[in-house]
């Protein structure tokens, strides 16, 4: 070998560090772990194997921080490459004695890592009885999806706190550089093709996003009644935007197909007479199969004057903890708000609140007109320090009932990435805190900044039971968005607890499926029910429902009939399709109203609203990896949207079709 | 322990759903990995991230060795493959931030390139294209050229001719250095 390679070799040698041991040492029971699962079958190896909870949360933790690339993330690899082989030049050998040059692992990070070895020595024996209800609880949050909006989110809520801590115990480890547990291989010869391993990420139950199965197709004679809650989010929009941004495909389970539609506005019919919106349901055949045919339901909220209504007390809850400090969460929030403001009228009133370590208001409420004193506030809001969100939202809460006054809307607006590891100590209290202060007036708003440490489900639970909008503000003409064209929306509701139900008529329809809402079904008995809580509109929002409807004698019916099933002779068979209802609540009111109206056949072009509508449903079918569309592809889905633009003042629809392509060249 | 079995008998029976024979194996040749795991990327921090990836993941592949190859020389391919996946995957992320005009994220990274890059031999080191680093980092942990050209699946010759240029440039660098 040539003086090169041996200086390069001997520099090498100097400078190569021993492998952390403690790390070695997880890393060992981790491939055993994983071992043992891939032998026989999953049920089987999780049940007898005893660490499979805890490991479970932290692949769980790892998955999402592998597909949540972060900007930081991406800073951080970036950096990785500047610092890779600054170990060579030969005459300066001498620099590379071992631990001179590679600095030793912080110490902390270590003894973190032996606590979470022990911890997992620790809980074996505990565990055990506990597994098969800890994997089953996954396949429980599906079931009840279909019943109850509220018991999924609770257990979101629980879920995300474990998974919250067991991140915090683990952070040292996963931070400094994000972690591709799964590499795909390249195939150089003997690799073959890597299957989704299974044992890598198993358990979908620490997922951060709130998502469920997909809606079956279901058999209109067996089951003719759906009945959902609306939802008006739209965060699920925003973070698939900054994953197709960061050259990745979202992860599957981010995709709500109803919060993509409803990112949009719609030019719908503007609602009359006693009601504060108006339900337009129209039939067109489907894009993507032309033995269906899509029920397109479009409410339109009544949009009343901003110089008429109500003041608002907004008290900002604004999380300053460290991570906060990346360009886009705290300066992109300032800014956000900074917009807001011009919004506000002279008599509402501003207040905020931060909280990082220890709960601090550092802003009186304040008139709206005291531009430059918010504005120097705000200015001084620095991040720092870890995250108490229970204790910053309580404090909020007081300064937001000092404030409220007969007739005016009160609504705390909670700014965070997501991050709620210390002081989450009880989610079930937390969401009864939230619910409690929800009936006595106060509404809650989440709006989310940054990726990487976003913990989506939490947003959407807090936000459900705060009557509010969860929505994940990314750039600044997102916030422009949220917070300015739909201030009065966002903030100012003008119905509650809006449920939907459509039954369908079994004579003229043989199957349906719901796209989308799946995390907001409910219950059939719950339509009736007005205690059963669900979403809000607030002033001039537009929400879409999609269902996708196959005719009787259909040929793309999918489920023949029964042989012994009874074949129901309808007496009058009536040519609607079904019928239509809606129940919500003005606000204040116990008691809600009721909409009705029979869903007539006759299908009909689309218009340009629904075609993107629809377009935009397909965009969220082709990211779910679902096959319901056959042959219909990107290719389709980008043309219906692009000559469905129409007017587009801001741009939005422009920006999806280009989103669209993206997912189309990164899809392939 | 099973100190004495070969690793080829050894991955076979693991490969066979031997969980014992799995766990020797990867004790055995955890720091093998680890260290050229270094050698490929040169930091430990990615060398430790890297090593915990190709963990996670081994028990998934095992089952595939059939023994056509040693098994060294197939679980540095394993590693090899890891550490191009890592790569490919943080230049795809470089690509669409760039193409999507994120300039903070292209500010910021710079920032922190230039702030871990002022030690000059990093900047020096870096200007060696990622085949050379590749086959230096398998010749330089006691490869022989045959074995390096298996693993990287490549000809024996390719490794000699890829050896002399790194040579070559890293000549060039001392040299340049001394002016």
């Amino acid at each position: 070998m040539s003086d090169e390679l041996d200086d390069l070799k001997a520099a090498f040698d100097a400078a190569i560090p021993d492998p952390d041991p403690a790390r070695k040492a997880a890393n060992l029971a981790q491939a055993e772990e994983n071992f043992a699962r891939a032998q026989g079958s999953r049920t089987e190896a999780r049940q007898t194997h005893q660490r499979g909870p805890l490991e479970a949360l932290l692949n769980g933790v790892l998955t999402m921080l592998t597909t949540m690339t972060s900007r930081s993330a991406l800073t951080a690899t970036t950096a990785l490459v500047a610092v890779g082989l600054f170990v060579v030049l030969p005459q300066t050998s001498g620099m590379f004695e071992p631990g001179a040059t590679v600095p030793p692992a912080p110490e902390t990070a270590a003894e973190e890592n032996v606590a979470q070895a022990d911890a997992l020595m620790l809980e074996e024996p505990m565990i055990v009885a506990e597994e098969p209800v800890v994997i089953e609880s996954d396949a429980d949050a599906s079931v009840m999806a279909d019943r109850n909006t509220a018991r999924p989110a609770l257990q979101s809520l629980t879920r995300n706190s474990a998974a919250s801590r067991q991140r915090a115990l683990s952070s040292p480890m996963v931070e400094p550089a994000p972690r591709h547990a799964l590499p795909e291989t390249e195939d150089l010869g003997l690799m073959f093709e890597v299957p989704i391993d299974p044992f890598v990420r198993p358990e979908s139950n620490t997922e951060d996003f709130a998502n469920a199965p997909a809606n079956p197709l279901k058999v209109t004679a067996e089951d003719p009644v759906s009945t959902f809650s609306i939802d008006v989010d739209t965060a699920s929009y925003s973070v698939i935007r900054q994953s197709l941004m960061a050259g990745t495909l979202p992860p599957r389970d981010a995709v709500r197909i109803e919060e993509m539609v409803n990112y949009f506005p719609y030019d719908y019919a503007a609602p009359e007479g006693p009601h504060p919106f108006k339900p337009t349901i129209r039939v067109t055949p489907t894009p993507w199969n032309t033995g269906t045919q899509l029920v397109h339901i479009a409410i339109q909220g009544d949009m009343p004057e901003v110089s008429g209504r109500p003041p608002l007390n907004l008290v900002f809850l604004i999380d300053t903890s460290g991570s906060m400090q990346d360009a886009n969460k705290l300066p992109l929030l300032k800014q956000s708000f900074r917009l807001m403001l011009s919004e506000l009228r002279a008599q509402d009133q501003v207040s905020i609140v931060t909280y990082a370590g220890s709960a601090g208001q550092v802003l009186e409420p304040t008139a709206a007109r005291d531009r430059a004193e918010i504005l120097s506030a705000l200015d001084r809001l620095e991040a720092g320090g870890s995250t108490a969100g229970q204790q910053g939202l309580q404090q909020a809460y007081q300064v937001a009932e000092t404030m409220a006054d007969e007739g005016e809307v009160t609504r705390v607006i909670l700014a965070t990435d997501g991050d709620f590891n210390v002081g989450l100590s009880d989610p079930g209290a937390l969401k009864d805190f939230i619910a409690k202060k929800r009936d006595s007036g106060t509404y809650l708003s989440v709006l989310g900044f940054g990726r990487g440490n976003l913990d989506d489900a939490t947003m959407q639970a807090l936000a459900q039971h705060g009557n509010g909008q969860a929505a994940y503000i990314d750039t600044l003409s997102e916030a422009r968005k949220v917070l300015v064209d739909q201030l009065t929306g966002a903030l100012f509701p003008i119905a509650n607890d809006v449920k939907i139900q459509v039954e369908f008529n079994p004579a003229q329809i043989a199957e349906y499926r719901l796209i989308g809402y799946e995390t907001r079904a409910l219950a059939r008995e719950d339509f009736n029910n007005d205690r059963v809580d669900a979403g809000d509109i607030g002033a001039g929002h537009q929400v879409t429902a999609l269902y996708e409807v196959t005719p009787v004698g259909s040929e793309a019916v999918r489920n023949t009939p029964l042989r012994y099933g009874e074949t129901a002779e309808l007496a009058d068979p009536s040519d609607e399709l079904g019928y239509f209802k809606l129940r919500y609540k003005r606000p204040g009111d116990a008691a809600s109203q009721l909409i009705e109206t029979p869903i007539q056949s006759g299908a009909a072009a689309a218009d340009p609203e629904m075609r993107f509508a629809i377009a935009m449903a397909g965009f969220g079918e082709l990211l779910r990896g679902r096959t319901a569309l056959g042959d219909w592809g990107w290719a389709e889905a980008i043309a219906l949207a692009q000559g469905a633009k129409g007017g587009d003042p801001y741009g939005y629809r422009a920006e999806a079709v280009t989103l669209m392509r993206l997912a189309e060249s990164l899809s392939e | 322990m099973r100190m004495d079995v070969p690793d080829e008998t050894l991955a076979r029976a693991a490969a066979d759903g031997d969980g014992e024979a799995f766990a020797a194996l990867i004790t055995r040749h955890y720091d093998r990995v680890f260290r050229l795991a270094f050698r490929l990327t040169g930091a430990r921090a990615e060398a430790e991230d890297l090593t915990q990836d190709i963990c996670t993941d081994l028990p998934g592949k095992i089952a595939r060795y059939r023994g056509e190859a040693a098994f060294t020389t197939w679980l540095y391919r394993v590693v090899v493959n890891a550490t191009h996946d890592r790569r490919r995957r943080r230049a795809t992320h470089a690509k669409a931030a760039m193409g999507w005009g994120e300039v903070e994220v292209a500010r910021r990274a710079e920032a922190d390139e230039t702030r871990e890059a002022l030690d000059w031999l990093t900047q020096a080191m870096s200007a060696l294209p990622e085949d050379l680093r590749d086959t230096l980092a398998l010749v330089l942990d006691d490869m022989t050229q045959a074995q390096a050209g298996e693993v990287l699946g490549v000809s024996e010759g390719t490794i000699a001719w890829r050896v002399s240029e790194a040579k070559k440039r890293l000549r060039a660098l001392k040299e340049g250095s001394h002016e």
